[in-house]
């Protein structure tokens, strides 16, 4: 069976200079990964590549989602086929209410797959569970998206949408940065979850301590662009014990 | 000099230019290089307004004709005033003073019609102690018309007075407001938004003078403009020798959603009293691109992010309508115009040619 995500050899370019330089993954359905590296290595950008955010170019290299040409879909697209970004730093949105945001993207999704859309009883009813099992104030769904809100209640509220998307597959990007240790719990509950033999997880980290909590079927080393090293949980504690070092001397 | 005294006695030399500073950004002088004709009797009846469900008394001007006997409008309750052109002629007229006294009037005056008309009118309004006076001003014209609306408010001390203008531009279209202001408990709100596309241009021009102690003005103009659309904002709050403890704040911010657009805003403040709390701020951008992808990537196309995102910059203006029935009206109109399908440019610059 093909893999859901397959990347192979992809290299992209930010603003001229070389970011992947040939990084190669498959993730099966139904699996958890963990993507690890130091500062610089490229996590960020792999997760705004398959995104689909402009300004990542790609310059070789191929990524297949479910068998489809990933790169030629719009972000939007790319949503709609069940793709969630949990972004590092989530997006202020002023003037849009939580819930209008949420309920907009559900449907524009929705529609975009052909699916009637969810009448807003429904909605509300969905999200108040789910918003409790987060421990999310309800009245929080009513202000402005992310405005004003903490750091901590942005990343509980990242994975509140991905709850109501029901992605496919979810890239976790730093999802743990900025938590203290009952939100990275409760965030990490609300990922174990989703865990589902229909749903891949990306895992991207720079610390092992997430990975604690949401244990990867595998772990990769990024450096420098490149998948360096790969193995099971058990590798995540040996980067954490032994730094990144080791690795930083890789041949690119 | 004015664009009615010009209709008035067919003399173009007495159209605002650009050389009177606050008619720089609107020159009508150049605009118009002949004065059509005086436009005729409105034939037939209009259909009916946007607000006249909600009023009591409804007033329609139409093609610069008051209608006979020139009412006297009620000085409480909600009151229709339709502003209505027919046909490509030239037309001015005056109402006013319309007196409030110290009654709660609320105001839903609409411009409205279809033609390539010029033409002007001046209204007067006082609002006495304890009265209010809430303006709502929907400004819906050919792309084609030459439009200029001219206000003036005298507030006395006690006195409340707030006011909306929405305005989707035309081939020249200005909604000037100016208030006297006495301070003295006396609360000015003047808010405005403009939403020009095609190759319309709106100009939201206000004075407020305080004369005396402790007045109180907040105003917030927001603008959307796209396509070739050219939004001007001249906002003008004169502080008085001697109006000490005026507390006014000004905000004008703009959405620029096309290269050819143009904004030009001129936000002053003149303060010739001492212990005043004033602050203005300006802004004109495009659209947060993060926010965009953020939307995107939550599964939301590209153009009904951007209709989502201007829809919720321009809300916060709608928000602070008081009266609830047209603030849901203008809320519908305005989401109308910000649709994916017809963005404030297309949907206001349909007929442009």
């Amino acid at each position: 069976m093909s893999p859901m995500l397959w990347i192979d050899n992809l290299h992209v370019c930010v603003d001229g200079k070389p970011i992947l330089k040939g990084l190669s993954l498959e993730l099966p359905a139904g699996e958890v990964h963990a993507v690890m590296g130091p500062n610089g290595a490229g996590k960020s950008t792999l997760s705004y590549v398959l995104a689909g955010r402009s300004g990542y170019e790609v310059t070789q290299g191929a990524v297949a989602f479910e068998g489809e040409d990933l790169l030629a879909l719009s972000p939007s697209e790319r949503a709609a086929r069940g793709i969630f970004l949990s972004f590092q730093y989530p997006i202020e949105i002023p003037g849009v209410p939580g819930l209008t945001f949420l309920r907009t993207a559900l449907n524009a999704q929705r529609k975009a797959r052909g699916e009637p859309e969810v009448a807003a009883p429904q909605f509300l009813k969905a999200i108040r569970e789910q918003a409790a099992a987060l421990k999310i104030d309800f009245e929080m769904l009513r202000r402005a998206l992310n405005v004003g809100f903490s750091g901590g209640e942005k990343k509980r509220m990242e994975i509140l949408q991905m709850a109501v998307l029901t992605p496919r597959f979810a890239i976790l990007d730093e999802t743990d940065s900025g938590l203290d240790i009952d939100a990275l719990r409760i965030v990490a509950a609300g990922v174990e979850a989703m865990r589902s033999p229909q749903r891949s997880m990306l895992v991207i980290t720079h610390y092992q301590r997430l990975l604690d909590h949401i244990v990867p079927d595998r772990v990769h080393v990024l450096s420098a662009g490149r998948i360096v090293a790969s193995g099971g949980p058990e590798l995540a504690r040996r980067l954490e014990r032994e730094g990144y070092d080791s690795y930083a001397g890789e041949p690119a | 000099m004015s664009l009615a005294r010009a209709i008035e006695i067919g003399d173009l030399a007495e159209l605002p230019s650009r050389r009177d500073e606050d008619w720089r950004w609107s020159d009508l002088r150049a605009l118009i290089r002949e004065l059509p004709a005086k436009s005729r009797a409105y034939a037939g009846a209009p259909a009916p307004g946007l607000f006249e469900h909600l009023a009591q008394t409804k007033i329609a001007i139409m093609n610069g004709r008051l209608p006979e006997p020139v009412p006297r409008p009620g000085v409480s309750g909600v009151l229709a005033l339709r502003i209505i052109a027919q046909g490509d002629g030239a037309h001015a007229a005056h109402l006013g003073p319309i007196d409030v006294g110290g009654a709660r009037l609320v105001l839903l005056e609409t411009y409205e019609g279809d033609g390539d008309h010029v033409s002007e009118l001046d209204l007067s309004f006082v609002v006495g102690a304890g009265g209010s006076l809430e303006r709502i001003v929907l400004c819906d014209e050919p792309a084609g018309a030459v439009s200029v609306s001219h206000a003036e408010v005298s507030l006395a001390p006690g006195a409340r007075f707030s006011q909306t203008v929405i305005a989707a531009g035309a081939k020249r279209q200005r909604i000037e407001t100016r208030v006297s202001h006495p301070g003295g408990g006396a609360a000015v709100r003047l808010d405005g938004l403009y939403l020009v596309g095609g190759r319309r241009h709106a100009d939201l021009t206000t004075v407020v003078t305080h004369t005396g102690i402790g007045g109180i003005t907040d105003q917030l103009a927001k603008g959307v403009v796209s396509d070739q659309g050219r939004g001007v904002f001249q906002g003008r709050i004169i502080v008085a020798a001697g109006a000490d403890r005026t507390d006014a704040r000004m905000g004008h911010h703009a959405l620029v959603l096309s290269d050819r657009a143009e904004v030009d805003a001129k936000p002053e403040l003149e303060i010739f009293a001492d212990d005043v709390a004033c602050a203005h701020a300006n802004t004109v951008g495009a659209l947060d691109e993060d926010a965009l992808f953020y939307a995107a990537q939550r599964g939301i196309p590209e153009p009904q992010a951007r209709s989502l995102l201007t829809q919720a910059f321009v809300g916060e203006v709608i928000d602070r309508i008081e009266h609830a029935g047209a603030r849901e009206i203008i809320r519908a109109w305005v989401a109308e115009r910000l649709l994916p399908s017809s963005r404030a440019g297309e949907g206001a610059g349909g007929t442009d040619g």
